[in-house]
């Protein structure tokens, strides 16, 4: 048969791949072995790749009756300890937000895969959005944590996707991948090794007593152990309430506590959550930011405003939520004017405003189902530079 | 046939005894289920360590909290999308779920079919109590024609399901139905189910007291429970129907069994066959 990864070979590569198929070497390389999902454009590539993937490195693939299905299995399978991701896009992430909140609640490590699509509804499945930043942080119903990656470039789709499954491991919690069109199905180049790309971060495993284990004790990170099934400690999982040992409770200081601890848990990891990339903004008198294709089309903005003696630089979010707002702050210190080129009516725009509370920030928003190009970027950015 | 005794099972064996009591109104016929659950479970010797339940919402849905295994309460009409990613995931794990009839014939509709047609080794155990009992007492998709709900206050119109045609027509490697009634022959209808390779479909015939009896005057629990028994048809009798004494319509026992393919191992065979070949 014919390898299509050389992921699987353990051998140097450089590949021109496209965006979904760096996700789905990434998730090859950070050990998932369980993909369920349903089709849909434009994600339907990353399937269709572990299809054939996941059983050469006996894993599981399944396709599902439906979106809700397909993250319900993945859930499962990474209840049986099994890392599991699942890929979507607008509608589909829509249909299973309820079940994302049930990983957030149950503290169930899983990756969800977003290929952002115009919207809203069924909208333009083949055109690009940005539209889905609130859905990813928001999108499920009451207060939970969640982890949000924004990769840029095919490169980034292949490492955050790995950096997803071992955050997701680490923290015990979702961790959505979301991306634009553009760059799921446009090819680059990027460097393979199976071999040094690998990762073997797992949650944490209970052990010990099974007397004195309690499945939703944080310890001293806020992050429980989870128990494996088969090893002996038959512990229940609920998506209700519940105390340190698990099983429902409605007990007021039972509920604060384990819910404290949640709400608190990925704050406490920011060291491991937090990333971000800055270009030139020590000086920058007008700070884009911005992700996705946004992003790729703004460092091209800022070369021409650099090359108009312009002094523009670039805030770029790798970690979306929880968003970079004290690494913002610090970026944008100098800047007079702020400037947000993204492709929805203000979703990251909102988010700017709020941390850069009283500093003038204006929108670039395009919901034509074009990408923005970096012309149109550099001339409202040179515009505000020469005003400001 | 001899009356069976229970004399090497003891129910708590198999119970989490600090979630006692539950919370099961009196009457309720939920907890001769899972009584016959674990006792076809205790007959088996399946290992406790290595059962895993997994459940929906609503009634049925809370049992898994009071059996002593590895257990899932998941959400609302998806315990079997759940089973199926853990059955998948993890084949020495013996999974059985455990959903009522809102949970897997209404939300869950979708998923039903779709595992019967997959026919993953999976034990999917439906108490039929014809009613919304949690959310108190809103009609089911398998609430009797005429009957009195509180969102069903003219009668029922809608014409009721009926789960093991549905299963059997969607491919289930094995279906079956009992009453809470005959709890010798409802454990040996299960055991049956959990030892079948592919999907086992089993519905229950349970019955809702507080709620659904008392709004449709049909007495204590005792009496809905033999009003069960006047309306099967065991498999046994074959079609004879014993009219004009009483209507004998609901057929019970192994309804359907076959031999398809399990699913997990087939995709494991063809996937080890790829490899072998590349």
């Amino acid at each position: 048969m014919n390898v299509i990864d050389p992921l699987l070979t353990g051998k140097n590569a450089v590949k021109l791949i496209s965006g979904n198929h760096a996700c789905a070497l990434g998730a090859i390389a950070a050990g998932c072995r369980f993909f369920a999902g349903y089709p849909i454009t434009p994600s339907s590539e990353i399937a269709e790749r572990l299809a054939r993937s996941l059983p050469e490195v006996d894993g599981v693939f399944v396709q599902m009756e439906d979106e809700i299905a397909s993250i319900a299995a993945v859930i499962g399978a990474s209840m049986g300890g099994v890392k599991a991701m699942t890929a979507t896009s607008g509608p589909g992430f829509s249909l299973k937000q309820e079940n994302i909140g049930y990983a957030a609640g149950a503290e169930i490590p899983c990756v969800i895969v977003n290929v952002m699509r115009g919207g809203p509804s069924t909208g333009m499945p083949t055109r690009p959005s940005q539209a889905d930043i609130m859905q990813a942080r928001w999108g499920s119903h009451g207060d939970y944590p969640i982890i949000v990656l924004t990769p840029a470039s095919v490169g980034e789709i292949y490492s955050e996707t790995i950096r997803a499954f071992d955050l997701a491991e680490q923290c015990r919690s979702p961790v959505v991948l979301l991306y634009d069109q553009v760059i799921a199905q446009l090819s680059e180049t990027v460097a393979l090794n199976s071999a040094a790309d690998a990762s073997r971060t797992e949650r944490k495993w209970a052990s010990g007593p099974r007397a004195a284990y309690k499945p939703y004790d944080g310890g001293s990170d806020g992050i429980p152990a989870m128990a494996r099934p088969g090893t002996g400690y038959r512990t229940h999982t609920t998506g209700l309430t519940h105390g340190e040992d698990g099983f429902p409770t409605q007990n007021p200081e039972a509920v604060t506590r384990n819910l404290s601890r949640l709400f608190s848990k990925l704050e406490r990891h920011r060291d491991l959550i937090d990333s971000w990339e800055e270009l030139h903004c020590d000086d920058a008198d007008v700070v884009i930011v911005a992700i996705g294709i946004s992003a790729r089309a703004a460092i091209r903005a800022v070369e021409l405003c650099r090359a108009r003696g312009l002094r523009v630089g670039l805030f770029r979010p790798i970690t979306f939520w929880p968003f970079p707002e004290k690494q913002l702050r610090q970026a944008a210190a100098k800047a007079r004017a702020v400037l947000v080129p993204e492709m929805n009516t203000g979703q990251l725009r909102l988010v700017v405003e709020r941390v850069l509370a009283g500093k003038p920030v204006e929108g670039l928003h395009l919901f034509s189902g074009e990408a923005i190009t970096p012309s149109d970027i550099a001339a409202r950015a040179t515009a505000l530079a020469r005003g400001a | 046939m001899l009356i069976e005794t229970a004399a090497d099972f003891d129910v708590r064996d198999y119970l989490r005894k600090e979630m006692m009591p539950h919370f099961l109104c009196p009457g309720c016929g939920h907890g001769i289920a899972l009584r016959a659950l674990l006792w076809a479970i205790h007959d088996l010797g399946l290992d406790k360590d290595k059962l895993a339940v997994v459940s929906g919402i609503g009634c049925a849905g809370r049992l898994s909290a009071y059996i002593d295994a590895n257990t899932f309460h998941v959400t609302h009409g998806r315990p079997l999308a759940y089973a199926t990613g853990l059955a998948l995931a993890r084949p020495d794990l013996h999974v059985v779920v455990i959903t009522g009839d809102g949970d897997c014939l209404a939300i869950g509709g979708n998923h039903l079919i779709h595992a019967c047609r997959r026919n993953l080794k999976l034990t999917c155990l439906m108490l039929n109590n014809e009613v919304y009992g949690m959310t108190g007492g809103q009609v089911s998709p398998t609430t009797s024609e005429t009957r009195l709900t509180t969102t069903t206050p003219l009668g029922n119109q809608e014409p009721h399901f009926d789960a093991c045609a549905l299963a059997t027509a969607a491919g289930a490697g094995f279906v079956g139905r009992e009453v809470t009634h005959h709890v010798p022959k409802l454990k040996e209808l299960i055991k049956a189910g959990l030892e079948h390779p592919g999907f086992a479909f089993v519905e229950v015939l349970s019955d809702c007291t507080e709620i659904f009896g008392r709004k449709n005057d049909m007495g204590s629990s005792s009496e809905m429970i033999m009003r069960q028994k006047s309306e099967i048809r065991p498999s046994a009798y074959l079609d004879t129907v014993d009219t004009p004494f009483r209507s004998n319509a609901l057929p019970t026992g192994i309804l359907a069994s076959n031999d398809r393919p399990e699913y997990g191992a087939t995709y494991r065979r063809a996937a080890a066959a790829r490899k072998g070949a590349s």
